[in-house]
């Protein structure tokens, strides 16, 4: 793949996944945590919570790449204090997974919200009156009876932050090697004469990994479904 | 050995005020829906909290307002047997029986797995899922997977409630061996009259959240005036010993030294019986009858007749066999002259005491 591909074009989709990885992985706690909050406990402004989350979905990108670069920009409220302590964003590939992220959050937190919403919460109380702390129980019971909708809602929030373009474009520009990811790289190559063919087979990889994670989610979602007892 | 319940709370539209004391043996929480059972089971369980509680088992105190003490459910040291299973489905039998048992370490077992499964049956389930067992089997596990979780206390809310006829019957025998071979309290809520007199050795009957009556089970069900559900349903219980499968198809039962005749019974000779005898099928005559096609008849003494607004009545007859009640009409006791202290015979049909109201004990 790597002959078919030159060196910038492969690039672009090595840093594409490595964004992606790290967008979801980052999201997957935090997903969890907020996920469970908006669907087993009640508390002040839960509401307002449940706006913030899903802001990214119905923004325009550029809207919530432009509110990245505010906040975690080094002139930033957030940005300027973590660079104190060395951890920057802006124009770093690390900004792209942070804008990936954010992005791609909404979808991870709808589809555990879900699956959380369909486990019944008499199957942890059962285990609270066996024995089980609160913590195990999430850990032996919620945990595993949520795994499809998580493994689901994790594919999804990959193949959304691979293909993120405008919070990022916005938050760290488009540096080659940097933060030239996929999408990018796409509209990069349409912006220079004779670039259809690299940009063209950008796209074909593009939707390689994007069926290819539908696909990787469904069968996820099966097996698990099948195993959990819960087709 | 005993547990001490006592929970009181007037908010959420429901006036709740029970209190009470149960001995070592089974004690059944019966009443109708809406009575406060499940109320009351969860309140000892741990999973709801009522206004006031103090709940104390073996000198354990679990919860107490008065002092602010609340103990969270997982560490009461419980074993619950709910009414659906509530089987982890992503645990195969095997783990679901040893879930609580690895989480109480430092308690003396109650039970082996090995024993468990050898006691349930459930020795070819191992490896299955929840979602391939059958009702009866799901609850098979349960009733394991709390033995298993080394409780104080077993705690069952209407387990049998989710199953038809016959699974019923499949389950009754293992809460049977569950009262008489551990020596472990169980609070059991149902609202099956059929189940109180099979399983009961203690009753605390619950009506509108409050205790209307408690005392051991014979007592309570010979109550002539205790009438929960309706006057058709209320019979008497009365303890019995299989004598003798006859060839006829009858099996002879001895209660107290008083034969009696039923259609063959599958307990061996020598088993301790419970005979639920249900007082529409009892007729009473004031001298001993002759010429008639019914096999039981005893003597005994009107112990109270108890007349309700319509046209029934329900005399209760003390007898050698115990306490037998028998509900007539207000004009054949007047008739008959029934008061206390009078003899009289008690007619009873044996084809009316139907196989799912006898119990091993």
């Amino acid at each position: 793949m790597s002959d078919w591909l030159g060196p910038q074009e492969w690039g672009a989709v090595a840093l594409s996944l490595q964004v992606a990885f790290w967008a979801m992985m980052g999201a997957v706690v935090p997903g969890i945590f907020v996920a469970y909050a908006l669907a087993r406990w009640d508390f002040f402004g839960k509401q307002f919570v449940n706006v913030l989350v899903h802001l990214p979905l119905v923004l325009p990108p550029v809207a919530t790449g432009y509110l990245l670069l505010v906040t975690f920009g080094t002139q930033g409220v957030i940005g300027g204090a973590l660079k104190e302590i060395g951890v920057v964003f802006a124009f770093r590939w690390t900004g792209a997974a942070l804008a990936a992220a954010v992005m791609a959050f909404p979808l991870l937190v709808r589809s555990i919200r879900l699956s959380l919403e369909a486990i019944n919460p008499k199957l942890e109380q059962a285990a609270a009156t066996l024995g089980a702390s609160p913590v195990r129980v999430f850990f032996t019971v919620t945990l595993p009876l949520m795994l499809p909708g998580l493994l689901a809602g994790m594919v999804l929030a990959f193949a959304k932050a691979m293909g993120e373009f405008g919070a990022t474009i916005t938050f760290v520009s488009n540096i080659p090697g940097q933060t030239r990811t996929l999408p990018s790289a796409i509209y990069a190559f349409l912006q220079v004469p004779g670039g259809e063919t690299a940009a063209m087979r950008l796209v074909v990889v593009s939707i390689v990994v994007a069926a290819g994670a539908l696909i990787l989610s469904e069968v996820l979602a099966r097996r698990i479904a099948a195993k959990v007892g819960q087709a | 050995m005993s547990v001490e319940v006592q929970i009181s709370q007037g908010f959420q539209g429901f006036d709740l005020d029970v209190s009470f004391q149960a001995p070592a043996g089974l004690t059944v929480l019966f009443g109708s829906s809406g009575s406060g059972k499940t109320t009351v089971i969860n309140a000892v369980a741990g999973l709801s909290k009522p206004e006031q509680s103090r709940i104390v088992i073996n000198d354990e105190v679990l919860s107490d307002s008065a002092v602010g003490h609340w103990l969270p459910p997982h560490q009461r040291s419980l074993g619950y047997v709910f009414q659906e299973g509530r089987l982890f489905p992503h645990m195969n039998v095997r783990k679901n029986l040893i879930y609580g048992n690895a989480l109480a370490k430092g308690r003396a077992a109650v039970v082996t797995l090995d024993q468990v499964v050898e006691i349930l049956g459930i020795g070819n389930l191992l490896e299955r899922r929840p979602a391939e067992l059958s009702g009866g089997e799901k609850q098979r596990v349960a009733i394991g997977r709390a033995l298993l979780a080394r409780p104080k206390l077993i705690l069952a809310d209407e387990p049998l409630a989710a199953l038809d006829e016959p699974r019923k019957a499949e389950i009754l025998p293992y809460f049977e061996r569950l009262r008489d071979e551990f020596s472990l309290p169980v609070l059991y809520v149902t609202h099956s009259i059929a189940e109180v007199a099979r399983l009961a050795t203690t009753v605390v009957a619950l009506k509108d959240g409050r205790v209307d009556r408690v005392g051991p089970a014979a007592e309570v069900l010979s109550d002539p005036s205790f009438t929960p559900m309706g006057p058709r349903a209320v019979g008497a219980v009365l303890e019995a010993k299989v004598v003798k499968h006859h060839e006829d198809g009858l099996t002879e039962l001895s209660a107290n030294g008083v034969a009696l005749m039923l259609p063959q019974l599958s307990h061996a000779v020598g088993d301790q019986v419970r005979v639920r005898v249900a007082a529409h099928d009892v007729i009473l005559s004031r001298e001993a009858p002759k010429g008639l096609s019914a096999l039981n008849i005893v003597a005994g003494k009107v112990h109270s007749v108890r007349a309700g607004g319509g046209p029934g009545a329900i005399v209760a007859v003390d007898t050698k066999a115990g306490r037998i009640l028998a509900r007539i009409t207000r004009r054949s006791a007047t008739a008959l002259g029934l008061s206390e202290g009078v003899i009289c015979y008690a007619v009873i049909k044996s084809v009316s005491v139907a196989p799912q109201d006898i119990g091993a004990r």
